[in-house]
Order: C-alpha cells, then sequence, then structure tokens
C-alpha cells in the first residue's frame, strides 16, 4: 500500500471528489446508522487529508492540472488545482469533518431514526458537489456538480423537524434551480461563442470576442446566477428560512460552506475566466457590487436585530457578512480580494462554531427561540461561551479571526481612498455588537422561565468540536501566518501578480 | 531574585493573568482566594518597583511577543509615561484588593470568585496598555479591558445593572470599533507604522487636514477618555460594586483612557505636529467644555457616586486638555493629574463604599450629620476633596498648577478662564459633603429642595448621637493609605515631577 | 435578422412564459411546471444552437462531410437527467407539503405558517407577563 502512495499522489485531485462520491452509495450497504456516521466521518476526514496534500503541493510547485481519464484538457475534462481551489477546498473539507463529528448525536433528535442513512449519504453528495464545484477546470461540470450539491441540499433542508422547513426547501428549489439555470444559459451562450467549455481555454478566447453582446449577455446570466446562489442581497430570500429549519448539523454545514462554494464562483467567473479588464472595466461591476454589499450588511444586520429565533437571527447574520465579502471583492484589488479570501475562511470558522453551539441549545432544549436562552448561561457554560466568542468574532474583536479580515479589508477601503465606505463598514460592525449582545443578555441575566426544565450541559460530541472551532477561531486570530500567506498567495496569483 | 529586566517587564502582565488561574482554582476557598489576589498585588508591585528603577538606571527594555500581521506585532517596552501608570495601577490595585475584601464581605456580594478573576484580569489588561510598544498593541489590550470588566460592572445581575452595562459596552465598544480602530488603519496606512516615537510617526510633509481628521477620530474613539458627548458610560458604570468603581472608573478603566490620548499626542502625533493641526483647537474647547460642564452636572446629583463619577468626566477633561494643549508643562500638568487625581479620586469613591456598607446611604441629602459616625472617613473624604480643587496641603496643587501654566504659556486665556471656573465649582459640588457631615446645623441644605430630606435631617439630629462606626478595618486601612498618598505628594513631589519631566526627555 | 435567430425567438418566448408562471402562480405545481418549461426552453436553446445547416449526424463515412455538433447534446442529455432529478424532488416536497399543511396554493401555506408564528409568540409574551 505504502509503496503506492506516490502513485496515487498524482490523482489526488481527482480523488478528492471521487472519494465521497463512491462513499455515499456503500453507505446503502452499511445501513445502519452507526456505522454510516463513522463510515462518513472517515470519509470526509479523508478528504480533509487530500485537501491539506493538494494545498501543499500547490503552494510548493504550482498548478496541479489532472485530466480525467487521460483525455487531453480542451477537449476532455481537466480538473484544475491552484492555490485559490486548494483554499477552498481545505475550508470545506475541515469545516465538513469537524461538523461530521457532531452529527450522530445532534440528528438522534432531529430527524426519525429511519432517515439517519439517508441523511449521511446525503450530506456526502452534497460534499462531492461542493468539492466537484471547486476543484473541476471545466464549465459544464460546474453545472452538473452545482446541481448535485443543491439538489442534496433541498432534500437535507426538508429533513428539518419543523413544517416551515418544506416551504423553505421547496422556495430554496425554486430559486436554486433558476439560479443554476441562469448559470446553464451563460455557460451556453459562452460555448457559442468560443467553442470550448474548458476554463483555461475560455479566457484566452473570450477577449478576442468580449466586445459582443452574447458575451455581455453570459457574463450577466452567469453572474446573476451565481449571486442567486450566494445570497447577494436582493437575492438572500430563500437563506434565512433555509438555514432557519434545517437540521442543526445541516446548517452548521452549509452556513460555514454553501455561500463560500458560490463566491468561489463569483471569483472564478469573473476574474479568470472573463477576465479582470472585462469584469471591472467593460461594465459597472464595481459600484453595483459595492452598493449591494454594503445595503446587505445594514439591511440583513437591522433585520437580525429583530428576530426572535436565534438560528434566524445568525442566518441574516450571514447574508450580512457575505456583504463583507463582496466589498472586499468589488475593490478588485490584491488586497481587496485578500479580505474576501479571509473572510471566507474565517466566517466558516465562526459561523460553524455558532451554529453547531445553536444545535447543542436545540439539542437540549427543543428549539432555539430568544425566550428558552434564558439562564441559559449558567445552565450551558460551554456551550454559551462559545457563542459569545464566535460573536466577538463576528463583531471583529481584535485577538479573534474577525480582527483580521475586517484590518485587511478596512486597509483595502482605505488604499482606494474610499473613507466613507470604510466608516459604513465600522458601523456594520456595531450593528453586530448589538444582535450578539441581546442575546447575550438574555443568556446571562434572565432567570429561567419557570415552567421550563433545567437542562445540563450539552454532550462531549458537541463540546469538542465546537471547542475545536472556537480555539480555531482564536488561534488563526493570532497565528494568522496561515491564513493570510495562503490568501494573498491566491490573490495575487488571480491578478497574474508575482509576489 | 536575579530577574533580567525583560523578563520582568513580561512577568509584570503575566503575574496578574497567572493570577486568573489561581483564583479560579482557589475559588471555593475565600481566605486562600483572597490571599492569592494579595500575593499577586505585591509581586506586580515589587516588579513594577524594579522596572521603574531600571528605567532610572537608563535600562532600554524591549520585548516582542508576537507579529499577528506583517508588520503589526505585540510588544512591549518600557519609557517614563507607562511606569507612572503601571506604578499607580498596581498599587492601587493593593490597596483596592484590601478594600475590596472588606467591602465585599460585609456586603455579602455574590460570585465574589468571578469580582477577583476578572479584576486581576482587568489589570492584566491595563499592565500590557501600561508597557504597549505600538498602537496596535495597546488596542488589542484596550478591547480586553473593555470587555473583563463588563463582567464586573454588570455584578449585582439585576435589571439596573444590564441597563448600565449595554451603555457602557455600548459606547466603549462601538466608539472603539468605530473611530479608534479607523484611526489606527489610517495611521497605518499613512505613517507605514504604528510603532510609539518620541515626536510622532508622521512624516513632516502629512496633509495636515487628513491629521487633523485622524486626531479628532483618536479623541472620540478613545471613548474610555470620557470626552463628552461620549462621557455616559461613566456614570452608567456606577451601577458596579464600589470597588469597581473605585480602582476601574477612578483608575484604571478612565486612566487607560487619558494615558492612550497622552500616548498618541506625544508619540503618534508629536507635539510640534499637534500644535500646528486645524482640529486640535477644537478639541481644546471640546474638552474645556466636558471639563465644565461635566462639574456643573456634578452639581445637580444627589448619589454620591454619581456625583463622583461626573466629576471624574470633568478630572478626565483636565488630562485631556493638557495633553492637546501640546506643550511641556501640559504634558507634565496631565502626567502629573493622572497619578494625583488617581489618589483622590480612589479615597472619595472609598469613602463612599464606606458609608454605603456601614450606614446603607448612597444619597447625600442622607449624609448630614455623619462625620459623627464616621469621622476618620469623612476627613479623609475632606483631604481628598481639597486634592480634587486643587488647594494646599493636598496633590491636586501641583498638577493644576502646571496645567494653568500650560494655558499661559500657549495664551489660551478661555481655557484658563474654563479652569478657574470649575475649581470654583469643584468646590461648590465637593465641599460641601464633608461640611454637612461634620456640622449639620451651620450651613442650610441649598442643594436638596425637596422638604422630605429637611424632616429626614432634622430627625437625623433629634437622635442623640449613636456613637462611631467606622467601615471594616481593612477598608478602613485602605482609606488612609490613599489619604496619606494624597498628602505626600503636596509635600514631596519631586520624584513624580521627574517622571513626569522625563516624558518628554527620555531618549531612545 | 428575425428569421435567421428564429430559434433563439422561441427559446426566449418559451423561457418568459415559464418564467411568469413560476413568479405569478399560488399552485405549487404549477410553478413546477413552469420551472420545467424554464429548464426545457434552454435545452432546446443549446440543441438548436448546434445544428448545422445540412448537416447529419456525426458518423465516420466517406459521403459525410458536414455533421452537427455532438457535445451540446451530450450535454443536454446530463441537464435533462438533472431536470428530471430537479423535478422528482420537487414534486415528492409538494405531497409532503400537501400531507402537513393540507394545501398546495402558497397563500395557504404561509397564512398558517403565519397564524402559528404568531401564536406562539403571543403564548411565549403572556408566559414572560405571567413571570414578571
Amino acid at each position: 500500500m505504502i509503496a503506492h502512495l506516490p502513485a496515487l499522489q498524482v490523482h489526488l485531485p481527482v480523488l478528492q471528489v471521487i472519494i465521497p462520491l463512491m462513499a455515499a452509495p456503500i453507505c446503502l450497504i452499511l445501513k445502519r446508522a452507526h456505522p454510516v456516521w463513522l463510515f462518513a466521518l472517515i470519509t470526509s476526514g479523508l478528504a480533509f487529508v487530500i485537501s491539506v496534500l493538494l494545498l501543499q503541493q500547490v503552494m510548493t510547485s504550482g498548478v496541479i492540472s489532472y485530466e480525467l481519464g487521460g483525455w487531453q484538457a480542451p477537449w476532455g475534462i481537466e480538473y484544475r488545482i491552484d492555490k485559490l481551489n486548494a483554499f477552498v477546498l481545505l475550508i470545506i473539507t475541515s469545516i465538513s469533518t469537524i461538523v461530521l463529528f457532531a452529527a450522530q448525536t445532534s440528528i438522534e433528535k432531529e430527524i426519525p431514526k429511519s432517515k439517519h442513512t439517508f441523511f449521511y449519504i446525503l450530506y456526502l453528495l452534497s460534499l462531492t458537489g461542493m468539492l466537484g464545484i471547486v476543484a473541476t477546470g471545466d464549465a459544464f461540470n460546474v453545472f452538473v456538480f452545482l446541481e448535485i450539491s443543491s439538489l442534496s441540499a433541498y432534500a437535507l433542508i426538508a429533513m428539518g423537524k419543523d413544517r416551515r422547513a418544506l416551504w423553505a426547501a421547496y422556495q430554496y428549489l425554486i430559486m436554486g434551480t433558476i439560479g443554476a439555470t441562469f448559470i446553464l444559459i451563460g455557460i451556453g451562450l459562452m460555448y457559442q461563442m468560443t467553442g470550448t467549455l474548458n476554463m483555461e481555454d475560455l479566457s484566452q478566447r473570450l477577449p478576442e470576442v468580449a466586445q459582443t453582446r452574447t458575451v455581455f449577455t453570459a457574463f450577466a446570466f452567469v453572474i446573476v446566477g451565481v449571486c442567486l446562489k450566494l445570497a447577494l442581497f436582493p437575492l438572500h430570500l430563500w437563506l434565512p428560512n433555509a438555514y432557519a429549519y434545517a437540521p442543526s448539523i445541516v446548517t452548521a454545514f452549509f452556513a460555514a460552506t454553501a455561500t463560500k462554494v458560490a463566491i468561489y464562483l463569483l471569483i472564478r467567473f469573473t476574474f479568470t475566466i472573463f477576465g479582470l479588464s472585462f469584469s471591472f472595466t467593460t461594465i459597472p461591476l464595481q459600484t453595483l457590487f459595492m452598493a449591494l454589499g454594503l445595503a446587505g450588511i445594514f439591511i440583513a444586520s437591522t433585520s437580525a436585530i429583530y428576530q426572535k429565533n436565534i438560528k434566524l437571527l445568525f442566518a441574516y447574520s450571514s447574508i450580512a457578512q457575505i456583504g463583507y465579502m463582496i466589498v472586499g471583492f468589488s475593490i478588485s484589488s490584491v488586497t481587496g480580494l485578500t479580505a474576501t479570501l479571509l473572510h471566507m475562511f474565517n466566517h466558516a470558522l465562526m459561523k460553524s462554531a455558532i451554529f453547531l453551539a445553536l444545535g447543542a441549545v436545540m439539542y437540549r432544549l427543543g428549539n432555539v427561540q430568544l425566550s428558552s436562552f434564558h439562564g441559559l448561561g449558567r445552565q450551558m457554560p460551554f456551550t454559551m461561551a462559545a457563542i459569545v466568542i464566535g460573536g466577538l468574532s463576528l463583531i471583529g474583536v481584535p485577538l479573534t479571526v474577525g480582527f483580521v479580515s475586517k484590518w485587511y479589508l478596512l486597509l483595502a477601503l482605505l488604499e482606494q481612498g474610499w473613507w466613507p465606505v470604510a466608516v459604513l463598514i465600522l458601523l456594520g460592525s456595531v450593528l453586530a455588537v448589538i444582535y450578539v449582545w441581546r442575546l447575550v443578555e438574555v443568556a446571562y441575566f434572565k432567570e429561567p422561565l419557570s415552567d421550563q426544565v433545567p437542562v445540563k450541559e450539552a454532550p462531549m460530541f458537541f463540546i469538542i468540536p465546537i471547542w475545536t472551532l472556537i480555539i480555531a477561531n482564536i488561534y488563526f486570530g493570532i497565528d494568522t501566518r496561515l491564513s493570510v500567506q495562503v490568501a494573498q498567495a491566491a490573490a495575487m496569483s488571480l491578478f497574474g501578480v508575482t509576489p | 531574585m536575579n530577574l533580567s529586566l525583560e523578563l520582568m517587564l513580561q512577568l509584570a502582565i503575566v503575574v496578574p493573568f497567572l493570577a486568573v488561574v489561581a483564583i479560579l482554582v482557589t475559588g471555593h476557598n475565600p481566605n486562600l482566594r483572597e490571599g492569592v489576589t494579595i500575593a499577586a498585588c505585591l509581586i506586580l508591585i515589587y516588579l513594577v518597583v524594579n522596572l521603574y528603577q531600571g528605567l532610572a538606571l537608563g535600562a532600554t527594555i524591549s520585548v516582542l511577543w508576537w507579529e499577528l500581521l506583517p508588520g503589526l506585532t505585540i510588544s512591549f517596552n518600557i519609557e517614563p509615561l507607562g511606569i507612572l501608570f503601571a506604578l499607580i495601577a498596581s498599587f492601587l490595585w493593593l490597596v483596592t484588593t484590601c478594600y475590596a475584601i472588606g467591602y465585599m464581605r460585609s456586603h455579602q456580594e455574590k460570585n465574589q470568585t468571578r469580582f477577583y478573576l476578572c479584576f486581576a484580569l482587568a489589570i492584566s489588561a491595563v499592565m500590557a496598555i501600561a508597557f504597549a510598544a505600538n498602537l496596535f498593541t495597546l488596542f488589542v489590550f484596550y478591547e480586553v479591558l473593555t470587555l473583563s470588566t463588563y463582567p464586573l460592572v454588570t455584578h449585582a445581575g439585576t435589571e439596573k445593572a444590564q441597563k448600565g452595562g449595554r451603555v457602557y459596552l455600548g459606547i466603549l465598544l462601538s466608539t472603539s470599533i468605530v473611530f479608534f480602530l479607523l484611526a489606527i488603519v489610517s495611521t497605518w496606512f499613512v505613517a507605514g507604522t504604528l510603532d510609539f516615537k518620541l515626536g510622532g510617526i508622521f512624516s513632516a510633509d502629512v496633509d495636515k487636514t487628513l491629521a487633523g481628521i485622524l486626531l479628532v477620530l483618536f479623541v472620540f474613539g478613545i471613548g474610555k477618555a470620557a470626552i463628552m458627548p461620549f462621557h455616559r458610560w461613566l456614570p452608567a458604570a456606577m451601577v458596579a460594586p464600589t470597588p469597581v468603581s473605585a480602582l476601574l472608573h477612578a483608575v484604571a478603566v478612565v486612566k487607560a483612557g487619558v494615558f492612550t490620548i497622552l500616548k498618541v499626542c506625544i508619540f503618534i502625533f508629536g507635539l510640534d505636529l499637534l500644535s500646528v493641526l486645524p482640529t486640535t483647537q477644537f478639541l481644546l474647547y471640546l474638552a474645556g467644555a466636558s471639563v465644565l460642564l461635566a462639574s456643573l452636572v456634578a452639581m445637580r446629583q444627589d448619589n454620591l457616586k454619581a456625583r463622583l463619577a461626573y466629576s471624574t468626566v470633568s478630572q478626565l477633561g483636565y488630562i485631556t486638555l493638557g495633553a492637546l494643549l501640546a506643550t511641556p508643562s501640559g504634558v507634565i500638568g496631565s502626567s502629573m493629574h493622572i497619578v494625583i487625581h488617581a489618589f483622590g479620586k480612589i479615597t472619595l469613591f472609598f469613602c463612599a463604599g464606606a458609608i454605603l456598607v456601614t450606614l446603607h446611604k448612597s444619597k447625600i441629602s442622607e449624609m448630614r450629620g455623619i462625620g459623627r459616625q464616621m469621622p476618620l472617613t469623612m476627613l479623609a473624604f475632606f483631604i481628598a476633596s481639597l486634592s480634587i480643587i486643587g488647594v494646599p496641603p493636598a496633590g491636586g496643587t501641583w498638577s493644576k498648577w502646571f496645567l494653568m501654566m500650560g494655558t499661559i504659556e500657549t495664551e489660551q486665556w478661555v481655557l484658563m478662564v474654563i479652569l478657574m471656573l470649575s475649581t470654583l465649582l469643584n468646590i461648590a459640588y465637593l465641599l460641601p459633603i464633608s461640611f454637612h457631615a461634620f456640622f449639620p446645623d451651620l450651613i442650610p441644605n441649598k442643594n436638596q429642595p425637596n422638604k422630605c430630606s429637611n424632616k429626614a435631617a432634622t430627625s437625623i439630629n433629634k437622635q442623640p448621637a449613636i456613637g462611631i462606626t467606622e467601615a471594616p478595618l481593612p477598608s478602613l486601612i485602605a482609606i488612609v493609605i490613599t489619604t496619606l498618598g494624597c498628602l505626600i505628594l503636596f509635600i514631596y513631589p519631586q520624584p513624580l515631577f521627574e517622571l513626569a519631566t522625563a516624558v518628554l526627555t527620555n531618549r531612545e | 435578422m428575425l428569421m435567421g435567430l428564429f430559434n433563439h425567438w422561441v427559446v426566449i418566448a418559451l423561457m418568459m412564459i415559464g418564467l411568469y408562471i413560476v413568479i405569478a402562480h399560488g399552485n405549487l405545481i404549477k410553478k413546477i411546471v413552469g420551472l420545467t418549461l424554464f429548464q426545457t426552453s434552454v435545452f432546446i436553446f443549446y440543441i438548436s444552437m448546434a445544428k448545422v445547416n445540412g448537416g447529419t449526424a456525426p458518423i465516420l463515412a466517406d459521403d459525410i462531410i458536414q455533421y452537427s455538433n455532438p457535445l451540446p447534446h451530450v450535454l443536454i442529455l446530463t441537464a435533462i437527467v438533472v431536470g428530471i432529478a430537479t423535478t422528482a424532488l420537487a414534486l415528492s416536497l409538494v405531497v409532503r407539503i400537501k400531507e402537513t399543511y393540507g394545501s398546495i396554493e402558497e397563500e395557504n401555506i404561509q397564512d398558517q405558517d403565519n397564524q402559528t408564528f404568531e401564536q406562539s409568540n403571543s403564548q411565549k409574551d403572556s408566559k414572560q407577563e405571567k413571570q414578571a
């Protein structure tokens, strides 16, 4: 086996996607929930190891190109791993593994026993889809994987205990399918103009025909489709309900990864395929995205303040955080893009921690209404402390990851001399203080309601992954070498700047 | 012990932090827990005094802990202003702990372990602020200080405490995020560094308007300095137990605020640049307004702690004003006022707490005649009042002297008049308290038109003297120590003056 | 010009009809019909785009010189499968919605959700008041 490892190393890009894909049907054979959980956990762990190896390889020896089935690039499907997608792969697989650790405990209370096996199958398929979107270098392949991950996502969300989960899943399905079809139209138009689907090839051939109306139309369709997927304000309407009523594990996983994948797609399409000059000079994307990002930050944060369902509260906060990433993206400078990439990583850490902690509350109390949090600071000290630290990270307090990305975002804005935007960004953080502290006050100052049964601290299967993520929140807020280095290198390579 | 000064510097920050852990472990045993705290205080004082001596011998010490982002480091060094702040904070931590033991026990407060724990954490942050070698380090621990004092402010856990805590955290956190952080990022962007350097870090040809805006952002952003209109948190924080109000809201937190302003003025802008900025004059008047208005508001407060809180706002205005004058005497006056006001105000708060614990009175209108029951406490209150007002034989004389000098040197006549007026107001709102306490019949109560209080006052008079009931012994000792401090600073201000002078001349 | 891009006009017309149904209709099944129409229009777009005038199937034979591009057909085969899966999933969701809500009209469902939401809120509020 060991002897074969070097040979396997060449196939890492495809193994990254294939392993979870193959693992999904095997779950059906294993049948019983517990072994399936272990198996899924191991699969996800394996994917994590592969993504670490890939990142290492990319950082040392540059872009990896893998030809699927040995067919040469423009004709066959190519998997192309550069710094950007190696980084995103790492985010997805690490969060997926940590979240899965708590899965078995969490779904015991939220999903009927007969459906446990299917839960893991869908989870693995969804993971496959996301990894595929990120790893592939073929535009049509993106659409296929997008649908794999989305279809399993709709089904996962519909598994929620609340009946509103069904309605949320249906809404998400309609919006998601429209978004995916838009992307499909865009890809078709691009193919019509260039005769290729390979991203690398597209990026070389598109400039020749850049001034035609067809390419503009293609661009518009792709961008709107991707923005539907990433829940950019005002296309965010599907997100709050989907996150709030999905099973806790699903929320923790998707909040940390799904929107990140969509943002990756946005970056990939605008920077690599259409090219910087087309995306940002020919089309006023900058102003548009800046305005929408800021509007998203303010409107979503304000709605978050008024939510009584805490999962809904943090779902709105996610939309606001996407606004930050979009603002960084719209600056279209190396520092701005670094800020966006960093925030993808950092936001994944904080939101997965918070939503897992909410999962623990759900496990003990059966709901996450604000009124259920009365006195929880004493009853579930570790869980609540995790939410508080995650919240501080959201606000962007120094020594947490939130601060690092905010610092880069501010720096990027000042580089361009956009002072007013910098002030607005900071005011947005103040809104975060308000919605986080509303929860803190209830949890620590209110006495438990009289009819509420006293609860114990969450089980170890929750505490361990939650605190792993929280410690990562603090660790990567202090030791920023890994995240900043990779994000910066990825941003530089997208701008074609050699470090 | 043969510890290198570098190690001592780090230990000064780490020891209170270790105390946090020790307090957590020994929490079940109150005697042991408070023993640990006292031991940590003593070690800390030993370390800081050694550092002070090291600095006097001309040693330069700097320590780099961690590089967070390229060029942004968590690092520490010592310079006179920092030593001055560290000395006062560590010494008064010991005194306050002594006081707190008496206060908390006789007041039977809950969650005392959390109290001592957060206290030690706050002191750790204060030490890090005092020794910060760059603005970034300072900012990080500034935020740590805000968050670690939040549980102390809301210690009571009541509705009122929650509201006070909301104002406290709301103002401090949002000013620091919106203004302070923006100012820091901009400074980093313009100057390329955040290291504290005597004479400032901006190049000579920096855009004056931009630097002026930055200065405004800094002064507003450092909410802990409680410059109006961002002073509301300080009265709101008075819901905390008295030792917290005494140490944190008379010494550690607010002084961390004005200390940061001094640091920014001297080491980020530099006095030369500061004096030519277009916004300096505006900020000077703002600080002046803060001094005057807060004094006026203080006069109207009947709650003793609220009156003291507004008095603090007013006195902090003095320090900010001195820093913004951008002259050596202004800076010396401000530096000295940090120490002298700390001693005066902490004594006043100790007395307020002692009155609360022994007589259960918090309203000034109820305090007529209490000098007969608590003569020592009220005497201390009187002396500390003199120090705040700035008349001999108390330390306040010196700092106010230098601040006046500063206004005269820069020909800021309006500000000079404001300072004088404010002194009169200080007399008006502080001295009556101790006079009424000792001579309840001599002066009619003007501040309180309320009829009930007159009845209450007469009822007190009718009662035969109950005899002397002073505060618990540990608290009383603390009061005596800080009162003596006020007097000693008047008689023997030389070391303090030298340290304050060295702030501007320290070679680096 | 108009006739030259005949296929585009058909596609756009179908697409708009589909999108309109999705937006305007409250019936969940009709929405799915609209969505399918919308998807299908895109399939037609791909397939018609690959057609070459006078071209035949791409078979390696001597008398065939001009042939249509087979790649879009292949792609659309995949897309059709995806479309079927989407429709199946959507329909099964509608079945479960009907089971729990007893209706497949959007307005009805939202009314029911809002009612329960308000009820639970007022219950919670009254609880809190009792406590106070």
